[in-house]
């Protein structure tokens, strides 16, 4: 579950919770694509190097490096994937530039994982949704959208007590082989979605009774208002963004390949 | 038998759960742990089949420390039954949620299906046997769930909240089998708020709060002692809040069987009839 963990919000403040949502989710939009743009390990470990200052501004390295821990597993497994392919089509054979490839596409996860992992982290499912409405986002949609994210630790939570209830009745999780494994897990998931499908409908019983959507028309408390740290954000994805498109489209083959140098 | 010596319990925020608990549980007792929300009754109990190890301390259960095998090993005899059935319920028909442990068990075919029959009578699920369990009221999804760890007969029972949801005559149904497990010699251990029924069933109770046990005695001194109820939050059990008041009468205030009052207060009538 400690991928859960580094996606749960904890209130604190610094100057990367006090930025606009809406900004955040653009630079982490700009991140992805500029993720996407390449293959190549190195630009995607500057891209990796560029997240660490949003990392220790916001002081969530703790739990950051736990969702980087949590992801390592599926990491592994995109490299294992990668060199195997590359060795059966290639047939049998393995090179350095291979392995770089492989290296690279294992690093575009992690790019990928740690930017929205910031994000996460820093970002109140409040303002989510609220950035979400006041992108004129109908409110239904914002509303399911929070929602879901709120419950993500609920989920884990309940997963891990179904765990040790049929861990109770003398499941062995780790026990087989892949496959009987993997079947393992559905006296897990079953009961999992079993509840959650109920715990929606009892949460959408409840609010209609609470009178949801009876007001067609509806304001906010708080409005987001864009302050000087979003204004930097804003140059700083626009410099990410056309740094990278402009390597990507003019400097591309000059961008140097590790495995060149063995 | 259990045995919990000196076991402290904190979860991964350094928030102490347990905070040194020792005792022992001799097999065919029954125990009821009482004591306010977050006094660490579940904490403690999910110790006994292994889901949770001490921080430091040690748990023998049959003289095996728990930190030395497996909850499977363990669950062979000491069966859980979680508050939620809907936490464990996943099988096609109630049949196959009662044979799921057997079969993790590696019991044979033909000893699962004797043991199935004999678990859905027990608890008077027979007609229910081809149903989806999803389809049945809450009640009768907890006696599922309590079927599905009666069928492996284990020594120890334990059981989180066993009356939630269940209507009076589902009550009953509970204590007799408790009752009846009593005479097989199994050991039951339930954790649960209903002093009613804590009452009825005339345990030995285990009171806890903020971590420790603050009491360990029989039901009848424990649920009529006013500082140990006042500290914990419980109101005394209504027979014994009548004989508070009548004991101006010189009637005993730790009364909380019905049938011994009913003795007591015709004698007193009859005396004062006398007189």
């Amino acid at each position: 579950m400690s991928v859960f963990d580094g996606l749960k919000f904890r209130k604190s403040f610094s100057p990367i919770h006090n930025l606009d949502p809406r900004i955040k989710f653009v630079y982490v939009i700009a991140v992805f694509i500029s993720a996407l743009l390449f293959s190549q390990i190195l630009p995607l470990i500057i891209l990796f190097l560029i997240q660490l200052p949003f990392v220790f501004l916001a002081r969530v390295q703790k739990q950051w490096f736990r969702s980087l821990r949590g992801a390592a597993f599926l990491a592994g497994f995109i490299f294992a994937i990668n060199i195997f392919t590359n060795f059966f089509f290639n047939n049998w054979s393995l090179t350095a530039f291979d392995v770089e490839n492989a290296l690279g596409m294992t690093m575009r996860f992690v790019v990928l994982i740690v930017s929205f992992s910031v994000f996460f982290l820093t970002t109140s499912p409040d303002h989510l949704g609220l950035a979400l409405e006041q992108s004129h986002m109908p409110y239904e949609f914002a509303f399911a959208f929070t929602t879901a994210v709120r419950f993500v630790p609920v989920l884990a939570e309940e997963a891990q007590t179904i765990m040790d209830a049929q861990k109770a009745r003398g499941l062995e999780l780790e026990k087989g082989n892949i496959l009987k494994r993997i079947r393992n897990y559905i006296p897990i998931l079953i009961p999992l979605i079993v509840s959650a499908i109920r715990r929606s409908l009892e949460l959408a019983e409840a609010m209609e009774s609470r009178a949801w959507g009876a007001v067609k028309k509806r304001t906010n408390l708080y409005l987001l208002k864009l302050h000087k740290g979003d204004y930097v954000l804003i140059g700083i994805t626009t410099f990410l963004l056309i740094t990278t498109i402009y390597v990507r489209l003019f400097l591309f083959t000059y961008i140097p390949l590790v495995s060149n140098f063995f | 038998m259990i045995t919990v010596e000196n076991v402290h319990y904190s979860y991964g925020n350094n928030i102490e759960a347990l905070k040194g608990i020792s005792l022992t549980i001799n097999d065919g007792d029954f125990i009821a742990i009482m004591g306010q929300n977050g006094a660490g009754k579940t904490t403690f109990i999910k110790h006994f089949n292994g889901l949770l190890k001490p921080s430091s301390g040690i748990v023998y259960v049959n003289n095996v420390a728990t930190t030395k095998t497996s909850v499977a090993a363990l669950a062979r005899n000491v069966g859980f039954v979680f508050q939620n059935p809907d936490n464990q319920l996943f099988s096609e028909t109630v049949e196959d949620e009662v044979a799921f442990a057997l079969k993790n068990f590696g019991f044979d075919n033909d000893t699962i299906a004797q043991r199935v029959t004999w678990a859905l009578d027990f608890l008077s699920l027979t007609q229910y046997r081809k149903i989806s369990p999803f389809l049945l009221s809450g009640g009768e999804r907890k006696r599922v769930a309590l079927a599905s760890v009666l069928a492996w007969d284990p020594d120890t029972l334990v059981l989180d909240e066993p009356t939630i949801g269940q209507d009076h005559e589902q009550k009953e149904n509970l204590r007799q089998f408790v009752m009846q497990l009593q005479t097989k010699k199994k050991t039951v251990i339930m954790v649960t708020h209903d002093v009613e029924f804590v009452a009825e069933c005339n345990p030995r109770v285990i009171l806890m709060r903020d971590g420790k046990i603050i009491a360990d005695g029989i039901a009848k001194d424990i649920l009529t002692n006013s500082q140990l109820l006042e500290e914990s939050s419980i109101v005394r059990p209504q027979i014994a809040q009548i004989f508070a008041k009548l004991s101006p009468l010189g009637l005993p205030a730790n009364t909380i069987d019905i049938d011994e009052a009913k003795t007591m207060i015709l004698t007193k009538a009859k005396e004062s009839n006398r007189q």
